[in-house]
């Protein structure tokens, strides 16, 4: 029975108060949002450790119950990369830039695994978060992004068996390699681009759960992963550096193998349609995030 | 600072029917139909325009409109009303969950909402894990929660499962540590809903307790509920939701009694116009049930100090029994607080005459517990034993404990277990500083 109890039993008081209009300065305020809503980046970076939380959680969820764990990070892109060889590199005999072709595939499918995986796990991860969405506030870009991140531990083991490859087929790497880290962010760029379309299209059309294993299959075809972007000649060479995975695999052989020129002008318009891409569906998704909790 | 911590003003949310409630395209068309039927007819009930969106086929749903109302700081606020009135709603839009179709709400001071415990709880992940990923789902900082994780842990009761993931937790350990991180959130402006109706009986003392501290804290609290004691001992003052619109604002008392009024169709009153189909048999038919005060209102909540009246209107056919009027009262938690029989030296052991009787039983101010008494009524003969009609949970009604610090709780603002709250006559000696005189042999003996 502390003092303070006594605030409590004081007699109610249910006057409205009319008497003081003391101007107030509000820390925030809620209000319906007509048209396009400012993206507030700044408050993304307030919830910085939310992200940190949901990726990690990601993360560590990811393999549980798994009888070869982790090990399925590398065995992707390896079997991958095992048949692409077989058929692309002894059948059909692509050209490989002068490479031996395990290398060549498996520098490329290296950031396709990572961007694929990003892309599905970004494009469900509203529908998979569906009860933090419907209870609890903050930027729901937040879900989205931390799915994608958590794509970048896959990308490093699978990373270290590159580095065993390379050293395998006596490969040194050049200076070139330090662009590296660049080209990883414009995956992940790509990849959120398209994901933060997905997801959030997906909260109301549940369509873009079959679209999107569809979309990565005729993506990967479009994407000079088995072949070398030099087999294609002509104006179509500009077209084709429309994709904006074709910028990123060109420039991982780039930087890793170091046998071709960067074709500058196509990563540039790969680069650009990524940076649209990701701009427009920031803002879409700012947009259609209203709904979210109400639709999802 | 401004003494107010939330303004609502004019505060609306639209849904479109349909959309909502089945997300799935191809399905929702179908069931668009079905859903929308009993919504136009709310609709044409509330006079709401039922083809604002001009496709006319899929009517808009207000669950909330015209809302004003302004908390101030340090302000504990209950919200109730029936399934549907608009309290999640409400909740949703306080929290920025959901945003309003129409009007403005303004927060001044770091909110946390609790619409339910464990959110983003991952079945995988280990006791210690979840505290980390719901503490940061819920606003908690790294730092914030690592200093408070010892503290979480105990208030859980699961230190010996902290690394063990929680799927092989029970529903009460999950449930605990749920609560717990939710419980140590430090924000200036906390908003709750009905967290409180999971878990057992002694959880959820734990967590009412709990939810106490936090508005002795001067911190400001929503908080809804369909527990009435918890809301008119939390809240000194409510909002009553009907509809989507605020229909009463004031004293928590008040609030809940205009809520048992309306919303249980007045469970204070009972009546049988017909004869036939009234409980009873060829003897004796109820014809009434009232709960009322001493002046003779109909009431549905009373004050702790009142005594509560219940009249049984009962109309003999057969004269020539005994007739023993009786009454079962039950408290929320099921359990039997009373039964009680007419005495009345007038009737006891007396023939009854035909025609109609109506027996008051007088339950004393200051003897029943806070909390709902559903009362069952029943008459009876005795020798030999038939029961004419024995008529369950007839009516009901409230007992609102005020704190004014007149009742046996005196300033004790906590909970307070026990089904019978009497005020008892203390006797109080005093003795000079020699200590406690020492008890003589005789004095021990009665």
């Amino acid at each position: 029975m502390a003092p303070d109890t006594s605030a409590v039993a004081l007699p109610a008081q249910p006057e409205r108060s009319a008497a003081e209009p003391a101007p107030t300065t509000f820390t925030t305020v809620i209000e319906p949002r007509l048209g396009w809503a400012p993206l507030r980046l700044g408050e993304l970076w307030r919830y910085r450790e939310l992200l940190y939380f949901l990726t990690w959680r990601d993360v560590k969820v990811r393999y549980k119950q798994t009888v070869l764990g982790a090990a399925w990070a590398v065995l992707q892109p390896l079997l991958t990369m095992v048949i692409f060889t077989v058929i692309f590199g002894h059948f059909a005999k692509i050209p490989s830039d002068g490479v031996p072709y395990p290398v060549f595939s498996y520098t490329a499918l290296l950031p396709w695994t990572f961007f694929a995986y990003a892309l599905g796990q970004a494009s469900n991860s509203l529908v998979g978060n569906a009860n933090l969405i419907s209870k609890v506030y903050f930027p729901r870009l937040v879900i989205p992004i931390a799915a994608s991140l958590a794509g970048l531990l896959d990308f490093a083991i699978a990373f270290v068996v590159l580095l065993g490859m390379l050293a395998f087929y006596r490969l040194a790497p050049t200076p070139a390699v330090l662009a590296l880290p660049l080209f990883l962010l414009l995956a992940l760029a790509a990849a959120l681009a398209v994901g933060i379309w997905l997801s959030a299209l997906n909260v109301q059309y549940r369509d873009v759960r079959y679209v999107v294993p569809f979309l990565t299959q005729v993506w990967l075809y479009a994407t000079p992963v088995a072949y070398p972007s030099s087999l294609i000649h002509g104006p179509l060479h500009l077209v084709f550096a429309l994709n904006p995975m074709s910028g990123v695999v060109e420039g991982f052989r780039w930087a890793l193998l170091g046998k071709t020129a960067l074709d500058f002008p196509a990563l540039a318009i790969s680069s650009s349609v990524t940076v649209l891409a990701l701009v427009g569906g920031l803002f879409y998704f700012r947009r259609m995030e209203q709904q979210f909790a109400d639709v999802v | 600072m401004s003494d107010v911590a939330i303004r609502v003003e004019g505060l609306g949310k639209k849904y479109r029917l349909g959309a909502n409630a089945q997300p799935y395209q191809t399905l929702r068309e179908s069931l668009t139909g079905a859903a929308a039927a009993p919504a136009r007819a709310v609709s044409r009930v509330l006079g709401r325009s039922a083809s604002a969106n001009g496709n006319g086929h899929r009517p808009d749903f207000w669950a909330l409109r015209d809302v004003g109302f302004e908390v101030k700081h340090g302000e504990v606020l209950g919200i109730i009303g029936r399934n549907g009135a608009g309290k999640s709603t409400l909740l949703k839009l306080l929290s920025q969950i959901t945003e309003p179709t129409e009007g403005r709400i303004s927060i001044n001071g770091r909110v946390a909402s609790l619409l339910e415990v464990g959110t983003g709880f991952h079945p995988e992940l280990t006791g210690r894990e979840n505290v980390f990923l719901n503490g940061a789902i819920l606003g908690m900082s790294r730092a914030d929660i690592l200093r408070q994780f010892d503290e979480i842990v105990a208030f859980a009761e699961v230190e010996q499962f902290i690394d063990t993931p929680v799927k092989h937790y029970s529903s009460g350990m999950y449930l605990r540590l749920a609560f717990s991180v939710a419980a140590h959130l430090e924000p200036e402006i906390l908003v709750v809903d009905e967290v409180l109706a999971v878990g057992d009986a002694s959880f959820q003392k734990k967590c009412l307790n709990k939810m106490e501290d936090v508005g002795r804290q001067g911190r400001t609290v929503l908080f809804v509920s369909h527990s009435m004691p918890a809301i008119t001992r939390l809240c000194r003052r409510s909002l009553l939701l009907r509809y989507g619109h605020v229909v009463v604002d004031g004293p928590s008392e008040r609030v809940v009694d205009s809520y048992l009024r309306s919303e249980h169709g007045s469970t204070a009153v009972r009546t049988w116009a017909e004869r036939d189909g009234a409980p009873g048999n060829d003897t004796v038919r109820l014809r009434a049930v009232r709960v009322r005060t001493m002046d003779g209102t109909i009431a549905n909540a009373f004050d702790i100090r009142q005594p509560v009246g219940i009249d049984i209107e009962f109309e003999v056919l057969q004269p020539g029994r005994v007739l023993v009027p009786n009454i079962h009262a039950f408290n929320d938690d099921g359990i039997c607080v009373f039964i009680a029989s007419d005495h009345d030296p007038a009737w006891r052991r007396r023939p009854r005459p035909a025609g109609r009787f109506v027996s008051t039983a007088w339950i004393p101010g200051n003897f029943l517990a806070e909390g709902s008494l559903v009362t069952s009524v029943a008459v009876s003969t005795m020798d030999p034993v038939i029961v004419h009609f024995f008529e369950r949970d007839v009516v009901a009604f409230q007992i609102v404990d005020k704190l004014d610090g007149d009742s046996a709780r005196g300033d004790y603002a906590g909970p307070m277990p026990g089904a019978v709250r009497p005020l008892l006559q203390w006797t109080t000696e005093h003795y000079s500083n020699e200590g406690p005189r020492p008890l003589v042999a005789e004095e021990l003996a009665f």
